[in-house]
């Protein structure tokens, strides 16, 4: 959609060069350089609100020293710009036991992975990179290339620590990706189509048209959804694959400076994709909550953008309330709750709606 | 350049196909076959089934793949980062490779290949449902009785006797 319409206003503002391939590659690469930016500035953003939202959730003030203003500035808001810095500056260490080319291939395999499932996510009414047929179920799938980077990066770290963070880690995003899944197929049956853009489109006319409100059955597939797609980006509660009581940091052991950085950079970045995923599946996506109230393709942006930072928000606040899970109770939970739940409201939302016709 | 992008993705699903064949390392040959498998995506895209696009995706790169990595992983000593695989036979699998390939060439060239007359299929996955659903439904229904089958099985045969 957005790849199209760069491709026509390039074509009507300089018609002597029109149709040629050269428009064609820019109005592919122009939305990936702008979603790079994006995700950068979405990155110090997130970072920021990590670091505060958990000082302020443990009564400490978090960073103070940076950013401008008298005293160094009030609310350290240059503290992620100081720490990207920092860790773009540091030393780029591979061990000379790991496995080079994997050791390598690793963070750009699940930044890409991230980066690829951005192409369809709908930021607003008018702005999708590509609103295919099958976006929700592509993003799923684009989702499990995360596991083979996390258990290379496990495995090719040479190191112990590293490779049972990466094991679990594979373990855990495959057992969860079955709940996500089902959760999915309950919303799919209800908007009866797999494109974001359609998914969003049957919810609209307000608040009470959300697929979260549908039905008696959808809160407990949304709150099931949820709880997947935050084992699924491996956040506490279910970061066991870097539980740095056990394990040191996982499989980011031995990873430093700039590779380190993009492990972070995807792990935000995946938490944005799954968000609004979620906000998308069950909370209307752009549309706004009160029908004709702040109705239009730019206040879309708006209501896409703050649904979404509020599940980002849930999930920082999650994070830093909750205790860490055990292996086997994370697999109970997952195969013994979820899956048969899961599974239970799959088949009561396909009776309610053949009931309803 | 739509052809371009064509013959870029085959080039990059025959070359990763060779690294898995010829590559004496048995995990790098299994993260070619992931590049493989990426490469066959793009060509089913390339034949309008966006489905099954997707369906390779999740099934062949996020299940079928991470299977065959834990397998390499869990079935050597894991510790150690050199697994090597050798090739033996490589005169007898050339011809039968061989053989197979100008067998398949001359279906290929033989076959009076159906032209799709109409324009490119707006949605697959509407017509799938479908179709799985009516003309299909036996089928389908024997093929997940079969997948239930297996997967009861392989519980059976992986639980310890106690």
């Amino acid at each position: 959609m957005t790849v199209d319409y760069i491709f026509d206003s390039l074509n009507q503002l300089l018609p002597e060069l029109a149709g040629s391939s050269l428009f064609l590659i820019i109005s592919m690469l122009l939305p990936i350089a702008l979603l790079l930016g994006f995700i950068t500035i979405y990155g110090f953003g997130v970072i920021y609100s990590e670091i505060k939202v958990s000082s302020f959730i443990q009564d400490k003030t978090g960073p103070m020293g940076q950013g401008p203003g008298l005293h160094a500035g009030k609310w350290g808001l240059l503290q992620p710009v100081a720490d990207g810095l920092k860790l773009f500056i540091k030393e780029d260490i591979i061990p000379a036991s790991a496995d080079r080319p994997l050791f390598i291939l690793a963070p750009f395999l699940i930044f890409i992975g991230a980066l690829t499932s951005f192409i369809a996510v709908p930021f607003g009414e008018k702005i999708i990179i590509t609103d295919m047929n099958i976006g929700i179920f592509y993003i799923v799938g684009m989702g499990s290339l995360a596991v083979i980077a996390l258990i290379l990066a496990g495995w090719s770290s040479n190191n112990k620590w590293a490779l049972y963070g990466g094991m679990r880690s594979a373990a855990q995003i495959i057992s969860y990706e079955i709940p996500a899944g089902i959760s999915l197929v309950a919303v799919i049956m209800i908007a009866s189509s797999l494109s974001m853009q359609e998914i969003i489109a049957y919810q609209s006319g307000g608040i009470t048209n959300w697929i979260i409100f549908d039905n008696p059955f959808m809160p407990i597939v949304f709150i099931i959804f949820f709880i997947s797609t935050l084992a699924e980006t491996n956040r506490t509660p279910f970061d066991l694959p870097e539980s740095e009581s056990e394990l040191v940091a996982g499989f980011v052991t031995e990873y430093s400076g700039t590779r380190y950085a993009i492990f972070f950079l995807s792990e935000y970045a995946n938490m944005f994709v799954v968000s609004a995923v979620s906000a998308t599946a069950f909370f209307g996506g752009w549309q706004s909550p009160v029908d004709g109230f702040l109705d239009s393709p730019a206040w879309s942006v708006f209501w896409m953008i703050s649904k979404t930072f509020f599940l980002v928000f849930v999930m920082i606040w999650i994070r830093w309330t909750v205790p860490r899970l055990r292996v086997d109770q994370l697999m109970h939970m997952c195969w013994k709750v979820f899956i048969p739940i899961g599974l239970f409201n799959v088949f009561g939302v396909a009776i309610w709606t053949i009931l309803r016709g | 350049m739509s052809e371009l992008l064509f013959w870029f993705i085959s080039a990059f699903t025959i070359i990763s196909a060779l690294i898995v064949v010829l590559n004496n390392q048995l995990l790098y040959s299994a993260i070619a076959l992931l590049f493989t498998l990426f490469g066959v995506a793009g060509l089913y895209i390339y034949l309008w089934a966006d489905f099954i696009a997707g369906v390779q995706l999740l099934v062949y790169i996020g299940g079928i793949n991470v299977l065959i990595i834990f397998g390499i992983m869990l079935t050597n000593r894991i510790s150690s980062v050199r697994l090597s695989q050798t090739n033996i036979q490589q005169g007898v699998g050339g011809v039968f490779a061989l053989w197979v390939f100008i067998f398949i060439g001359l279906i290929i060239s033989k076959t009076e290949w159906y032209q799709m007359t109409s324009a490119e299929p707006s949605s697959t996955v509407r017509e799938i449902g479908t179709l799985l659903m009516t003309k299909y439904l036996l089928p389908f229904e024997a093929a997940s009785v079969l997948l239930l089958g297996a997967l009861i099985g392989a519980a059976i045969l992986s639980r310890e006797a106690n």
